[in-house]
């Protein structure tokens, strides 16, 4: 397997937000089955190293290729191969758990509802499903966001400080869920300001200020 | 991979869902072009003639404010919560995103002023000859308004309060609307043949329709950044 051909490779960004030059030539490679964490202190730009691979924002300077190809080319094509999940769980407070995840999920593949209850079990929002999530707790908000990053079944997942507001049990399951993610083959950027402890291939990316 | 259509069928249920979720937020413009429309004939003298004479005006402004009402929440709500971005991401273009909450937008405002107009043209002592271009007229001006919305409401996504600011940019751009609208129905009040101004507005309904949406989407895309 070989990066170049079949992972994620980001060249020399540079990224202002008005004067301030947040990314400064950051280089990184994430190939089939690794994980990149990406650590550091708070403003160094890991968020919007983020939403650069993601392709939200585009840098002012330097690319992000995805299977050999520049993702400027065909943002929406890359797009629907990756999972993102931001800092916010990003559900709407007046449909259940389950609608969310099937109006999200199904915009980009075909689900079938019991397909989507398995996912809510297996990120333990089971009891979520048909309650509104403006009435879930923020751990529990941040396990129906998992729950649809685990349906999407995107080869690409870029994961925001996923362990935000998790108790134990709910960082060891996404630590779980990413050494599975990985031990299929696929690809995960983590920005999470602590230390990661996943089975399996990883790499960790400190950015300094 | 979802088609396009999907998508977007996929999208207005997803919208018209979280709009019956709020009905609040449903009734609100009804009941206000339903006041507006009433306080008319309650300021204005008992005559008859002079109302029937500003009854287009009147219905085409209230009906352009109450359309108004809502359209700084089209993408501002889906923007607060994150969702939006997770919508950018979904492997759809951003245009069937723009394409799905305007026309939502225009099913749960301007569909349902035309529903309740015949009504208030009752209130306004119109001829009831008049109700079916009034509607028509209605019907097409209120969704070129909700496309012209669409743009103004994506350019302003990012602010914190925008009512405002979406009518300043919005409001300018309706006045072909008003003017065009308010003249087929006072024509058809008149008993002259609309036609000419119904004809105008469909051209700037088909006009709006095949460029919001890219205008809209590009507007969200740089707010996204």
């Amino acid at each position: 397997m070989n990066i170049a051909t079949d992972g994620l490779c980001v060249e020399k960004v540079h990224v202002w937000r008005g004067d301030r030059h947040v990314l400064k030539g950051i280089s990184l490679e994430v190939g089939p089955g690794e994980l990149l964490h990406v650590s550091g202190p708070n403003g160094t730009g890991k968020t919007t190293l983020l939403r650069v691979v993601t392709g939200l924002l585009r840098p002012e300077q330097g690319r992000v290729v995805w299977c050999g190809k520049p993702i400027a080319g065909a943002p929406v094509d890359y797009q629907s191969e990756l999972a993102y999940s931001s800092h916010e769980p990003a559900l709407k407070g007046d449909l259940t758990a389950l609608e969310n995840l099937r109006f999200m999920v199904r915009m980009k593949r075909r689900a079938a509802d019991h397909e989507l209850a398995a996912c809510l079990e297996r990120t333990g929002a089971e009891r979520c499903a048909d309650l509104p999530a403006r009435v879930l707790s923020a751990g529990q908000r941040r396990r129906v966001a998992m729950a649809r990053v685990l349906a999407l079944r995107a080869r690409l997942w870029l994961l925001d400080e996923p362990f935000t507001n998790l108790d134990a049990a709910g960082s060891e399951l996404v630590s779980d869920l990413l050494a599975e993610h990985i031990g299929r083959g696929g690809l995960a950027l983590v920005v999470a300001h602590h230390d990661l402890q996943v089975a399996g291939k990883s790499r960790n990316l400190a950015l300094h200020g | 991979m979802t088609g396009t259509t999907e998508a977007l069928v996929l999208m207005l249920r997803r919208e018209l869902t979280l709009s019956f979720r709020r009905p609040d937020q449903l009734i609100q413009p009804l009941v206000f072009f339903l006041i507006v429309t009433t306080l008319f004939p309650l300021g204005l003298s008992l005559q008859l003639s002079l109302l029937r004479a500003v009854a287009p005006g009147v219905l085409w402004v209230a009906a352009l404010l109450a359309s108004l009402l809502s359209l700084d929440a089209m993408f501002k709500n889906d923007a607060d919560d994150g969702t939006l971005e997770q919508l950018a991401l979904s492997g759809q273009g951003l245009y069937v995103i723009v394409v799905a909450k305007t026309l939502a937008h225009w099913l749960v405002s301007g569909a349902a002023l035309v529903v309740v107009s015949p009504v208030v043209g009752m209130a306004l002592a119109m001829p009831t000859s008049a109700f079916g271009t009034m509607m028509w007229s209605l019907g097409l001006g209120t969704l070129t308004l909700s496309w012209l919305g669409a743009i103004g409401a994506g350019l302003t996504v990012g602010l914190k309060r925008a009512n405002v600011l979406v009518s300043l940019i919005v409001l300018p751009l309706a006045m072909p609307l008003l003017i065009f609208g308010a003249g087929a129905t006072d024509r058809a009040v008149s008993g002259i043949s609309p036609a000419g101004a119904l004809y105008l507005l469909g051209a700037l309904c088909v006009l709006t329709c095949t460029l919001a949406p890219f205008a809209a989407a590009a507007a969200l895309r740089i707010n996204l950044e």
